[in-house]
């Protein structure tokens, strides 16, 4: 296959150099050194680039950018706060820093052009300049005028400069109402599973064949590629697990060729990679030192989510189980549930047929003090007075937002909350004080 | 490198592609001026009548051109200019003055660039404050009277911007100095609203003149055609007058043809502006073997794999360097390539579960906002789950379809079909595969308050149409076909 790039422009070997560096993105970048021309011909002046996470956008074009030593500023849109430090970048890589310097320390955008077009009248360009913006859709939070000033930015400066946007958000979320200049779109199609395999079996283990790793990442994708596509992420988790799927070789137990058993051995482990390793609810340094320590599962050690058990006071408990029960059930039902004689209700008019979605698919209903203390008394069975610290408790509740207050009108006179904790949550803190939750919840009701 | 000799010189074929690279992209990218602006011309004679008696005899005047974007304004007024300071005496007297509304973003902003435009920065100096400045400015407008001070000229370019200022006091003492028996001032302003009266003070409309030039495209699709050509021709002064004749004949016949004037008619029907039309021919110059060629167009083209048909140095190019039906049409779907499609397209295959459940929802609650919980509910993943577990949440989930409407019938099919399915993937993946649709913006939050409710309550809206998710998914790579039927299932 001839996958390099040519253009009549440039050296043919720096060509040949940056197309090494990008496998399956040929057909790209041959689209985007088409659009740029030659070094000293004007480009389009704003190119907006966009496609999914880890498709080569940024990549391609810092390989271009280097390796054809184009001048060029790349800034990231992350980085820039405010816009006098997208400026002071910009001016710095094209005209050094004297010319940053002569900013005034609060800028305008007219300072700007004024500053870039003085620099530019002495030292005219003779490439294309480039501006390269990457997460370009923080440029929407920024001030208003910021993003058609720069897509205009070669006829504001009049200057051969050229901006590119990279983001992963479509142009159509863009476009200021008044409307602006409309850059030219280009796409970044996602690598398909076949380019992903190529690009990730580059990185092989210098210790073993190729072959053997590329159906090590064969088995990745397997497993993988249902739910992640994006490069960055495949090449962390093959990384990480790579020793694991080694391991019967390196102890004789099995051969290289014997792909059926390797995937027998692995395969599990990947899973278990998925739940764990892939959510970040083990840290990577844990999952390495967990494939270290082989006598313990793995998953044994426990991740993030599984330390959301908090210790809380008992009456603490008791208000929040009271605050669940109000959230999830509808007030109509609290005689039912929490009155001792609440005299015959008719089933069927208790179960109303029209109350067709569950509160645990809507989420939790805001409620009142008062409702949420009529509760708590019913369901603790010991006398409580309403001192302080009942409520302070609440309130403290609220600050460890397992309570969260809806609205602010009245801090005091009938204050609204709703409780953010889950099922499993509210469970396990009733399970400790004996309380069965199950039994109160509306929504469970229905089966007994 | 070139060496021409006489008239018939032979650039090598190289040469010419460079030399008609460089014409085509100077017209498209830099925009320059044409020789003459097209089918405005009274526009044309009414603006440069109007500046000229300004610039000669002193006359006060503001104009607003209006016009959609693209619609050739700042050319207009370019073209104008440049006619005017043609006349050696306007060129010695006139003082121009160019503000743009993006840049010059409030009134102090703007009158410091005035200063400086003017070249009174000396004068004024560094200290002046705002009203100081304003003062001065305005006195040495004052001072001027028809007859021996110089005419200034305005452009100011998205004027709708400037109305914004507060108390529109730059557009306000502008009009008065036009209005008044001081120096001759003429203000120009560029804008896009069609409104954009509406958008001044009483006071400062009172003293615009209430002259409007309007730049609306009454272009016909022959019109457009023939632009069409005009654009991709070489001029006469090119250095290989064969290359060019051969190359401005293949463009008449590209024109002609049947397909071109089909997918030119179909950007005629969504735009007519140059701008619109610059896109495409930009991507045309960039997709045609007249610069560069990738690596799948040599795989394409079995010509080019054969060394020995082509001549060494165009390698790179073809043998006949001339813009084909093809490229157009590929540079047409370039264009108006649906850019959600692209996305959806690049979606895991839980990902665009996530979407086809959502589309359910959309269409069962009538465009009710949903959240994690019922979008997850609904997929496929967790009614597998919900079958093989029995446990207490077994009740609940099925609960939940007892009191929807959702088609039972449907839900069911797609469980027995799925009994020993591949997707059951835990909830916090699901989570993650939501958080990054929401990442790329195809699912909004309804309201903005995100830190109050959970992850999992936190209202949404699919901001995607029925045709796209079809559409993507046909053109979805190895999708499976319960998948496919999934999706169908309650389209039909």
């Amino acid at each position: 296959m001839t996958g390099s790039l040519q253009h009549l422009g440039y050296d043919e070997e720096k060509l040949q150099r940056a197309s090494q560096q990008l496998p399956c993105r040929e057909v790209q970048a041959g689209m985007l050194l088409s659009l740029m021309g030659q070094p000293q011909q004007y480009c389009y002046p704003s190119v907006f680039i966009y496609g999914h996470g880890a498709s080569g956008k940024s990549h391609v074009l810092n390989v271009l950018m280097k390796e054809l030593e184009l001048p060029h500023a790349t800034v990231s849109c992350v980085e820039c706060v405010s816009v006098s430090l997208l400026f002071e970048q910009v001016l710095l890589s094209f005209f050094g820093c004297d010319a940053a310097s002569s900013l005034p320390r609060t800028p305008s955008l007219s300072d700007f052009v004024r500053v870039y077009r003085q620099q530019s009248s002495q030292s005219p360009a003779k490439q294309t300049r480039y501006i390269i913006m990457e997460k370009a859709e923080l440029l929407r939070d920024a001030e208003a005028n910021l993003l058609p000033a720069l897509l205009r930015l070669q006829e504001l400066v009049e200057d051969n400069v050229t901006v590119i946007l990279l983001s992963e958000i479509v142009w159509d979320q863009f476009r200021p109402n008044t409307g602006c200049f409309e850059p030219l779109l280009l796409h970044f199609p996602d690598y398909s599973k076949g380019e992903l395999q190529q690009i990730l079996s580059h990185d092989a283990h210098p210790s073993y064949s190729a072959e053997f790793y590329s159906s090590y990442i064969n088995i990745l994708l397997g497993v993988f590629y249902s739910v992640c596509r994006d490069l960055r992420e495949l090449r962390h988790l093959a990384a990480l697990n790579f020793s694991k799927f080694c391991e019967p070789v390196t102890t004789g137990k099995v051969k290289e060729t014997e792909t059926h058993k390797l995937w027998k051995n692995i395969e599990p482990h990947l899973k278990k990679a998925m739940q764990t390793v892939y959510l970040r609810e083990v840290s990577s340094l844990q999952w390495e030192q967990m494939q270290q320590m082989e006598e313990t599962e793995t998953g044994a050690m426990r991740g993030l989510s599984a330390h959301t058990h908090v210790e809380l006071p008992y009456y603490s408990k008791f208000l929040l189980i009271a605050a669940y029960l109000a959230s999830y059930n509808p007030a109509r039902t609290d005689k039912r549930f929490f009155l001792k004689h609440h005299g015959k209700i008719r089933k069927t008019n208790f179960l109303k047929k029209n109350e067709k979605t569950s509160n645990h698919l809507l989420g939790p209903k805001p409620f009142s003090l008062d409702r949420m203390l009529a509760i708590f008394y019913s369901v603790v069975d010991s006398r409580v007075a309403p001192t302080a610290s009942i409520f302070s408790q609440i309130s403290s509740l609220v600050t460890l937002q397992l309570l969260a207050q809806v609205s602010h009108d009245d801090q005091l006179d009938g204050p609204k909350y709703k409780c953010a904790v889950s099922l499993d949550f509210i469970r396990a803190i009733s399970k400790t004080v004996n309380f069965d939750i199950v039994r109160y919840l509306y929504d469970f009701l229905l089966q007994f | 490198m070139s060496k021409r000799k006489g008239k018939d010189t032979h650039l090598p074929i190289g040469e010419c592609i460079t030399q008609a690279q460089q014409i085509l992209r100077e017209r498209f990218c830099q925009r320059k001026l044409p020789d003459r602006p097209e089918g405005v011309e009274a526009q044309h004679r009414r603006l440069l009548e109007l500046l000229r008696r300004t610039a000669i005899h002193g006359e006060s005047n503001s104009v607003l051109i209006v016009g959609p974007r693209g619609a050739g304004k700042t050319t207009l007024l370019r073209c104008v200019l440049r006619e005017l300071l043609e006349d050696k005496d306007v060129q010695k007297n006139l003082l121009q003055v160019h503000l743009n509304g993006l840049l010059q973003t409030d009134d102090r902003i703007a009158l410091k660039e005035i200063t400086r435009q003017l070249q009174l920065e000396n004068v004024v100096g560094d200290k002046g404050s705002f009203a100081e400045n304003l003062a001065f400015l305005l006195e040495a407008l004052k001072k001027g009277d028809r007859s021996s001070s110089r005419p200034v000229l305005f452009v100011l370019d998205e004027f709708d911007l400037f109305a914004h200022h507060k108390n529109q006091t730059l557009l306000y003492n502008l009009f008065d100095v036009s209005q008044s028996a001081q120096a001759p001032v003429a203000v120009v302003g560029l804008t896009c609203r069609l409104d954009v009266l509406e958008l001044l003070e009483k006071r400062v409309k009172s003293r615009f003149s209430h002259r409007q030039i309007h730049l609306l495209s009454s272009l016909t699709f022959p019109q457009y055609l023939e632009r069409v050509r005009a654009q991709l021709s070489l001029p006469d002064h090119f250095p290989d007058p064969n290359f060019a004749q051969e190359w401005n004949a293949d463009v008449k016949t590209l024109c002609e043809d049947k397909s071109v004037e089909e997918v030119l008619q179909r950007h005629f029907n969504s735009s007519k502006d140059f701008r619109s039309l610059h896109t495409l021919l930009v991507r045309l110059t960039g997709i045609s073997p007249l610069v560069a060629v990738g690596s799948t167009r040599v795989i394409e083209h079995p010509v080019w794999n054969n060394p020995f048909q082509l001549p060494c140095l165009c390698r790179v190019s073809v043998s006949k360097p001339s813009i084909r039906p093809a490229d157009l049409l590929d540079a047409s779907r370039l264009c108006l390539a649906d850019a959600k499609a692209n996305m959806l397209h690049g979606l895991s295959i839980l990902e665009l579960c996530l979407v086809i459940a959502m589309k359910h929802l959309h269409d069962v609650y009538e465009g009710e906002p949903f959240n994690l919980q019922m979008v997850h509910n609904g997929t496929p993943t967790h009614l597998k789950e919900e079958g093989g577990g029995g446990e207490k949440e077994r009740g609940f989930f099925s609960c939940f379809f007892c009191r929807t409407r959702l088609p039972r019938l449907e839900f069911k099919k797609f469980l027995q079909r799925k009994s020993n399915s591949m997707y059951n993937f835990e909830q916090p993946v699901v989570m993650k595969a939501f958080e990054h649709l929401q990442q790329l913006e195809l699912i909004r939050p309804v309201d903005g308050s995100s830190a109050k409710t959970q992850r999992e309550y936190q209202l949404m809206r699919l901001m995607l149409d029925h045709s796209q998710i079809m559409e993507a998914l046909q053109k979805y790579p190895q999708c499976p076909t319960d998948v496919k039927q999934w999706a169908m299932s309650a389209f039909a």
